[in-house]
């Protein structure tokens, strides 16, 4: 695997993370009842963490600073997550349930996949990282069991499958339609971050932005 | 619904009670638990139990007063200062 290739994988990785983990986040204080937002909260801790960890591996990979370096350093269009990630979805909890399932699923397809790479070093991360997935599907599951007759999940779930296949490399996308039971449709593939991004990223990057150079926390 | 959670800190201890919250079934009960009393690795094991479940029982009637029964049913000095005084060494 060319060193390019190995960077551009944990970068898609680490910003689905990231910024997935940012808009779970967003509903800390205001899920729907207060055992949720303490559990829908740590869960979006833990992506965070993951996107750390990943982070950590191609700052090293390309020579740069540190995972914060990567993490908030880089222009919104250097930015490579997945259109599904992108989305802001509060207030509407069916539709974060939704994504949060499609999501879950998808990512277990390409964590699986890692786990058998030939780079050990990827490997053993995605070991890591599936440790505490598991319990992500979990929790995701039993949502699932609640609401998948609910109109408004139905909806949701309709209107975000293209982008879960996003989520994926093409040749990963048919073991996803299996898992979901949907046809495979035209995707919404990785691009350059629209506006959406455009505001989380002003967000996201501003105590950095303005933080002096060499400020310790 | 309500859930109590009672969680082991070591392996080879007691379970205490550690709290209680709303859960609407056992799958998130279970998930819920995890997170407030394990999420640290405060602990080593839970035990995640419907409150439903718990039988509180509060009333110990001792209407004949059989102190013999209880720890501290004699009292040792009062029999103290007789066996003393009978003997003549109070």
């Amino acid at each position: 695997m060319s060193e390019r290739a190995r960077v551009e994988l944990l970068l898609r990785l680490a910003d689905d993370e990231l910024i997935l983990g940012w808009r779970n986040s967003e509903w800390t204080g205001i899920a729907p009842f207060l055992e949720e937002d303490v559990a829908f909260s740590s869960i979006a801790q833990n992506e965070i963490g993951h996107a750390r960890a990943l982070y950590e591996l191609a700052a090293r990979e390309l020579g740069v600073g540190d995972a914060d370096a990567i993490a908030f350093d880089r222009k919104p269009e250097e930015y490579r997550c997945a259109p599904l990630v992108q989305l802001r979805l509060v207030p509407d909890w069916a539709r974060t349930i939704a994504r949060h399932v499609l999501y879950e699923t998808a990512d277990a397809i390409r964590i699986e996949r890692l786990k058998s790479h030939e780079d050990a070093e990827l490997a053993g991360i995605a070991a890591k990282i599936e440790r505490e997935e598991v319990y992500h599907r979990l929790h995701a599951e039993m949502w699932l069991e609640r609401l998948r007759d609910e109109q408004r999940y139905v909806e949701a779930v309709e209107e975000l499958w293209p982008y879960a296949l996003g989520v994926l490399d093409p040749e990963l996308r048919p073991a996803l339609a299996e898992r979901v039971g949907r046809p495979e449709v035209e995707a919404v593939e990785r691009s350059a971050p629209g506006e959406e991004f455009a505001a989380l990223w002003e967000e996201m990057t501003m105590v950095r932005r303005s933080a002096p150079v060499g400020a310790q926390w | 619904m309500i859930w109590e959670v009672f969680r082991q800190e070591r392996k080879g201890q007691p379970f205490t009670h550690g709290g209680s919250f709303h859960a609407p079934d056992q799958a998130f009960a279970d998930a819920y638990a995890r997170e407030f009393y394990a999420r640290r690795q405060e602990s080593v094991a839970l035990w995640v139990v419907p409150r439903e479940a718990i039988t509180a029982i509060e009333e110990f009637p001792d209407e004949f007063d059989l102190k013999y029964r209880r720890v501290d049913g004699y009292s040792i000095k009062a029999r103290l200062k007789e066996a003393r005084e009978r003997a003549g060494t109070g």
